[in-house]
C-alpha cells in the first residue's frame, strides 16, 4: 500500500488507537475489577437513612446539612422515619464510620471524586 | 424541518434503550453488546477513511500561505513563521495552533454593507462568536471525554482527577457542577442556535448538519441527568465499564436505565462518526493547505503522477512554423533552414 | 456594458437572504450574462491533438440552448473522472468528506458579498460537486439521499457547474478562513478538469491556452510580430527617457531568461510595466535575453487541466535551456507565480537543463536560496535587493503626482506569500503611499473578479459585482487619501482592475509596479525627465507637450 506522507499518518493513526484501546492494554494486565467492599461500623447495624438514600443522596445530604448548620443555625435532622440526630460530621456520622480510608475512600477513589468536606474538617484516621 | 428532522431522530433513539432495557429486559445486550460492537465499527471505520485519505496522493504543494513567505533577506522582510510556514518544524507549529486553537477560525470576520455619507460602504469586522462557541463546545467535549477514562483504568490516574478537581473548582452544588458540563451544552446549543437562527447557516444545513448536534445535546444530557438527577449507582457502572476493558463483561442489577440511554447514544455517535462530516477530526491534520511547508520554489517535491510524457511544443516545430517571418524580422534562428521561404508553394 | 445598472443600484440590489427554496430546487439561470462563451471548435480540435482525450467533442454549443450536445457516455466520464481525481488529489478526497458547513467562509468570497447568490458562498459552491461524491461514492449518501445532501449525477448538475465553477477565480480567499484549509480553488480546477472531459468548456481560456501552445503567448502574437511590439516600446522608452535601450529576443548565451505575461506586451497599461523592465534591465546591463517562444508567464492551463498546465509550464525550461540561460527571472503576474512557486518545480523539475543555478543577481551577488529548486525569481524580489544594496538612484518625487495604493494579487499574496518585497519597492519610488484598510489586502485580498480565465466581457456584470469588495476598498483610500493610483503585481489585474475601478472608484488608474520604478529610476546624473512612463507630462511641465510631436512622426 503507497501512501503520501504515509509515515506521520500512520504514526498519527497509531498514537490516536492506543491512546483510545489503552484501558483494554491497561485493563487486562490488571485484574478483573469488582465493586470495593465497604467495611461497616461493627456496632451499628442502621444509619440515619436507608442504604438505598444513603448510597445515591449522601452528597447531597452532606452539603444540606453544612447549610443547614454553618449558616441556618439549624442543629437537628429529622429523618424519614422521624428520628431525629445532630447534624455533625464529626458527632454523628463519623461516630460509626471512623475510618475514612476503609470506608469513604474506597468508592470514591475508584470514582474519582474528591470531596471538599476535609479542606475544613478535620480527617479521621486512616487517611494514609 | 431538517432540525425537526433530527431531533425526531434522535428522540426515537433515546426511546430504543428505554424500551429495550425497561421492556425486554435487554440489559447485557445495551449494556455490553452495543458499545462494544459500536467502539469496534468507530474504530475500523476511522482507520479505513483515514487509510482512503492516505492513499490519495498529494501532487503538489499548495500550502494557502497566511502571511510573509520566507524572503531572501529574512531580516528586512520578516517571515510569518506561523502563517506561512518553510520549515517542517514551523509547519508542525502551523498545524498545532490550527488543531489546538482554530487558528484559521479566529481570523473569521464579518461582512456588512452600509450606504455611507458619500458611497457605499462594505465593511469587515472581526467576528469571534463562532470560534467562541467552536472552542467551548470542542474543549469541553475533549475534557469530558477524559475525565471519563475515571471508568475504564483502575486506580484513576492522577491526570484525570487533577481534571476533576480542575472542572469542579467552583463546588457549586453536590455532586459538584463541572465547568465542562455547562461548556458543552451551553456549546451545543450556541452551534444549534446560529444554524436555527442564521438564515444563511440555516441554508446550507443538512439533517446531518443537525443530528450529530442534538445526539450530542442528548448524550449530554443523559450524563447530567445521571449525576445529577438520577444519582445512578457509579460503582456499579464502573463495575460495568471495567468489565469491558478487561472482556470480563458484567451487568450489575442496580445499574439504572438512564445509563442504558446515555450509552446508546455515545454509542451511536462512534457509529456514526467515521461516516459522517465528524471526520473532520483527523481531517483537518491530513489537509494539504494547511500540513506543508511553503518550499517548493526551494526544494524539489514528487508528484507520483507526474507524466513524463507530457512535453512542450517543441521549438524546433515552433521555428518551422514561424521561420520566415523571424528571419526577416531579424530574430535569430537554430536552423536557418526554416528562414527559407518554401519555394513550391507558388508552383 | 450598457444594460448593466449603475453602480449605487446595482449596490443596493444586494439581499444576502436565501430564497425560500432549497438549493437543490432554486434553478439556475443559463440567460446570457451568466456564462462565458464557449470555445471554438477548432480550438478544441487542436488542444486534442495535442493531448488527446481531455476535451470530449469539439463543436458548437449554446449554455442559453436547452441542448448541451453531450457525448451520449458523458456521465460515465463525469463519474469515472470524479473517481480517478479522488485518488490523484488528497485534496479533492479529504475536502469532499471533513466539510461542516459552518459557513466561516460564507461572505469571504468577493462574489458572494457582490451578488448574495448563495451558490457564490464556498460552501456551497463545493456542495454542487459535494452532493455528487455523496450520491454517488459514499453508502451513507446512497441509502439517506436528500438528508445528507447527496444527489446524482444528472444533466441539471452538470450545467450548474459549468455556471458556478466559472464564477470562481480560484483566489483562495475562502481557504484561509475555512478551519480546515478547504480550498475552493481546488474544487474549481477539479470541476472544470470533469467539464472538459466532456467538453464544457470557454473560449477565453480555451483559445488563448491553444495561443500559448503554438506561439508562445496567450494573444497569439506571432514572433515577428512580437518583436515589432518590443521595438516600438524600445521607441517609447527613447522618448521619455533619451536612452535607446536594449531588448534582445531569442538570443543565445545569456544568464538570465525574463519571463513575464503576454498581457504586458499587448495591453495598456500593462505595456508601461514591460517598459519598465526594459529601462531597469538596460541600466543594470543586465546579461538577459527574451524570448518569444516562451513569451508568456501566464499559464492558462491552470485554469483548464493540469496536463496542459504542465505542458504549456514545460517552455520556460525548454526555453533555458535552448538558450542556456542559467535561471530565470518572472515579471509581476499572479497566477503565473501561482504555478511558478507551487507547481512548476513538481511538474517539469526534471527538464531542468544541468547548467541551471540558483538565481544569483549579479549586481548585487545575492543569492536567491528560496527558489533553489525552480531556478526563478520574482522581479520584485530581485528589484527590492537592488534597492537594498542601493543599486538604484531613484527620484521618487517623479511619481508625486501620484498617489499609490498596492493590490495585492491573490496568487502571490495567498499561494506564495510574497507581501513585503512589492511594497517595499513601492515605498522606494514614490513617496505617497497608503494602505487599503485592514482586512482588504495581504493575505485577505480580494480578487478583481478577473482571474482563472473569467477576465471577459460577456459576464461583465458578475465581475463587477464580484469586484465590490475591492472597488469599495478603493474608493475608501481614493476619498481618504485621494488615492489616484492602484498599483499591482498582476497582469490580469491590470487588465480587469480598470474596469472595477471606473466602476467602483471612478478616477482611480491602475499601474504595474515597475511602471513605478522606470518614473523614478535616475538613469544619470542630473538626468530631468518632463513625462512619465504614459507619456503624460509630469508637474511642471505641462505646457511643453501642447505643440509637441512625436519625433517618430516628422517624416510622416
Amino acid at each position: 500500500m503507497k501512501m503520501q506522507y504515509g509515515f506521520p499518518i500512520i504514526v498519527g493513526l497509531a498514537i490516536f488507537i492506543g491512546l483510545l484501546t489503552a484501558p483494554f492494554a491497561v485493563g487486562t494486565m490488571t485484574k478483573t475489577y469488582k465493586q470495593p467492599e465497604l467495611k461497616l461500623p461493627a456496632n451499628e447495624k442502621k444509619c440515619i437513612e436507608s442504604t438505598e438514600f444513603m448510597r445515591t443522596e449522601h452528597m447531597q445530604l452532606l452539603n444540606e446539612w453544612r447549610d443547614w448548620a454553618l449558616r441556618d443555625g439549624k442543629r437537628i435532622y429529622t429523618n424519614h422515619e422521624g428520628k431525629e440526630f445532630v447534624i455533625s460530621l464529626q458527632n454523628t456520622c463519623m461516630k460509626c464510620h471512623n475510618n475514612k480510608a476503609d470506608f469513604c475512600d474506597k468508592c470514591h477513589d475508584d470514582a474519582g471524586v474528591s470531596p471538599y468536606c476535609w479542606d475544613c474538617h478535620i480527617q479521621p484516621e486512616g487517611l494514609k | 424541518m431538517n432540525a425537526l428532522y433530527s431531533l425526531l431522530f434522535v428522540f426515537l433513539l433515546v426511546l430504543i434503550p428505554l424500551f429495550g432495557v425497561d421492556a425486554a429486559h435487554m440489559r447485557t445486550f445495551f449494556g455490553v453488546c452495543v458499545p462494544t460492537t459500536a467502539f469496534i465499527i468507530f474504530l475500523i471505520g476511522f482507520v479505513y477513511k483515514v487509510i482512503i485519505w492516505g492513499r490519495s496522493a498529494v501532487p503538489f504543494r499548495i500550502p494557502t500561505t497566511g502571511g510573509q513567505f520566507r524572503s531572501y533577506d529574512p531580516e528586512l522582510f520578516k517571515q510569518n513563521k506561523l502563517d506561512c510556514p518553510q520549515t517542517g518544524a514551523q509547519t508542525f507549529f502551523r498545524m498545532a495552533l490550527e488543531v489546538l486553537a482554530f487558528r484559521s477560525l479566529f481570523r473569521n470576520t464579518r461582512v456588512s454593507l452600509y450606504q455611507g455619507k458619500d458611497y457605499p460602504v462594505v465593511a469587515y469586522k472581526s467576528s469571534k462568536w463562532l470560534w467562541v462557541f467552536a472552542i467551548t463546545f470542542h474543549y469541553s467535549f475533549f475534557i469530558i471525554a477524559l475525565r471519563h477514562l475515571r471508568l475504564f483504568l483502575e486506580p484513576v490516574p492522577f491526570f484525570v482527577n487533577g481534571l476533576d478537581f480542575v472542572d469542579g473548582l467552583l463546588q457549586i452544588g453536590a455532586p459538584v457542577m463541572y465547568l465542562t458540563n455547562v461548556g458543552l451544552v451551553l456549546g451545543v446549543l450556541l452551534l444549534l442556535g446560529r444554524r436555527l437562527v442564521l438564515p444563511r447557516i440555516n441554508y446550507i444545513s443538512y439533517v446531518s448538519d443537525y443530528f450529530p448536534l442534538f445526539l450530542i445535546l442528548a448524550i449530554a444530557l443523559s450524563g447530567i441527568y445521571m449525576r445529577y438527577y438520577a444519582k445512578v449507582d457509579v460503582i456499579a457502572i464502573k463495575e460495568l465499564t471495567m468489565g469491558l476493558v478487561t472482556f470480563s463483561y458484567t451487568v450489575p442489577e442496580t445499574i439504572a436505565a438512564p445509563f442504558f440511554v446515555h450509552v446508546f447514544l455515545v454509542s451511536c455517535l462512534m457509529v456514526y462518526f467515521p461516516f459522517s462530516k465528524l471526520m473532520h477530526m483527523p481531517g483537518v491534520f491530513l489537509s494539504p493547505t494547511r500540513n506543508l511547508p511553503n518550499d517548493t520554489r526551494a526544494k524539489h517535491h514528487v508528484n507520483p503522477w507526474n507524466d513524463p510524457n507530457i512535453k512542450a511544443h517543441a521549438y524546433a516545430d515552433y521555428e518551422k512554423q514561424f521561420g520566415v517571418p523571424m528571419a526577416e524580422a531579424g530574430l535569430p534562428l537554430d536552423n536557418p533552414e526554416n528562414g527559407k521561404a518554401p519555394a513550391e508553394e507558388e508552383a | 456594458m450598457s444594460d448593466i445598472p449603475k453602480a449605487d443600484e446595482l449596490f443596493k440590489s444586494i439581499d444576502y437572504n436565501p430564497p425560500t427554496t432549497g438549493w437543490m430546487e432554486t434553478p439556475v439561470d443559463f440567460s446570457p450574462g451568466h456564462w462565458c462563451y464557449p470555445a471554438k471548435p477548432e480550438k478544441i480540435e487542436y488542444m486534442d491533438s495535442k493531448l488527446p482525450g481531455l476535451w470530449g467533442p469539439a463543436r458548437e454549443w449554446l449554455p442559453s440552448n436547452d441542448d448541451w450536445k453531450l457525448p451520449p457516455n458523458w456521465k460515465e466520464i463525469v463519474v469515472n473522472g470524479f473517481r480517478e481525481r479522488l485518488k490523484k488529489f488528497r485534496t479533492l478526497q479529504v475536502y469532499m468528506d471533513i466539510c461542516v458547513r459552518c459557513g466561516a467562509c460564507a461572505d469571504k468570497c468577493h462574489y458572494f458579498i457582490g451578488s448574495g447568490d448563495p451558490k457564490n458562498m464556498p460552501v456551497l459552491r463545493a456542495e454542487l460537486m459535494r452532493s455528487v461524491y455523496r450520491g454517488e461514492f459514499t453508502l451513507a449518501g446512497k441509502i439517506l439521499g436528500n438528508l445528507t445532501g447527496s444527489r446524482v449525477m444528472e444533466e441539471d448538475v452538470l450545467k450548474e457547474w459549468f455556471i458556478y465553477f466559472y464564477q470562481c477565480t480560484q483566489c483562495r480567499r475562502c481557504s484561509l478562513y475555512c478551519p480546515y484549509g478547504i480550498d475552493t480553488a481546488e474544487m474549481t480546477m477539479m470541476a472544470r478538469e470533469l467539464m472538459h472531459l466532456v467538453g464544457l468548456n470557454t473560449n477565453w481560456i480555451m483559445e488563448p491556452v491553444a495561443n500559448c501552445n503554438i506561439t508562445g503567448n496567450h494573444l497569439g502574437i506571432q514572433p515577428h510580430a512580437f518583436k515589432d511590439i518590443v521595438d516600438f516600446m524600445v521607441d517609447d522608452i527613447e522618448e521619455v527617457t533619451g536612452r535607446k535601450v536594449k531588448a534582445p529576443l531569442n538570443e543565445h548565451g545569456h544568464e538570465i531568461l525574463f519571463i513575464t505575461p503576454s498581457g504586458d506586451v499587448f495591453a495598456d497599461p500593462g505595456i508601461y510595466t514591460f517598459m519598465g523592465y526594459l529601462l531597469l534591465f538596460d541600466y543594470l546591463d543586465l546579461d538577459y535575453t527574451l524570448s518569444t517562444y516562451a513569451s508568456e508567464g501566464g499559464n492558462f492551463g491552470s485554469f483548464t487541466n493540469n496536463e496542459v498546465m504542465k505542458k504549456l509550464n514545460a517552455k520556460m525550461y525548454a526555453e533555458a535551456e535552448r538558450l542556456g540561460c542559467k535561471w530565470i527571472l518572472g515579471g509581476e503576474c499572479g497566477h503565473m507565480w501561482r504555478v511558478v512557486h507551487q507547481y512548476m518545480d513538481t511538474m517539469n523539475g526534471e527538464n531542468q537543463w544541468s547548467g541551471m543555478t540558483t538565481p544569483k543577481s549579479p549586481i548585487t551577488g545575492t543569492v536567491f536560496e528560496t527558489s533553489a529548486a525552480t531556478k526563478m525569481l520574482h522581479i520584485t524580489e530581485f528589484t527590492s535587493d537592488l534597492i537594498k544594496h542601493n543599486k538604484l538612484k531613484l527620484d521618487p518625487s517623479r511619481n508625486d503626482h501620484l498617489r499609490v495604493t498596492f493590490h495585492d494579487s491573490c496568487n502571490p499574496a495567498r499561494g506564495m506569500g510574497l507581501l513585503e518585497e512589492p511594497r517595499y519597492v513601492l515605498k522606494h519610488v514614490c513617496n505617497n503611499y497608503f494602505e487599503m484598510p485592514e482586512g482588504t489586502t495581504r493575505e485577505q485580498t480580494f480578487c478583481c473578479a478577473g482571474g482563472a480565465g473569467l477576465n471577459t466581457d460577456e459576464i461583465m456584470e458578475i465581475r463587477l459585482r464580484g469586484g465590490l469588495p475591492r472597488g469599495n476598498a478603493l474608493r475608501y483610500v481614493q476619498e481618504k487619501h485621494g488615492v489616484n493610483l492602484m498599483a499591482c503585481i498582476c497582469a490580469i489585474d491590470r487588465a480587469t482592475l480598470i474596469p472595477l475601478a471606473d466602476y467602483w472608484a471612478p478616477g482611480v488608474g491602475i499601474s504595474g509596479v515597475h511602471e513605478l520604478v522606470a518614473n523614478a529610476l535616475v538613469l544619470e546624473e542630473g538626468e530631468v525627465r518632463t513625462m512619465d512612463m504614459r507619456q503624460e507630462p509630469l508637474p511642471g511641465f505641462e505646457d511643453e507637450d501642447d505643440d509637441w510631436t512625436p519625433p517618430n512622426m516628422e517624416d510622416a
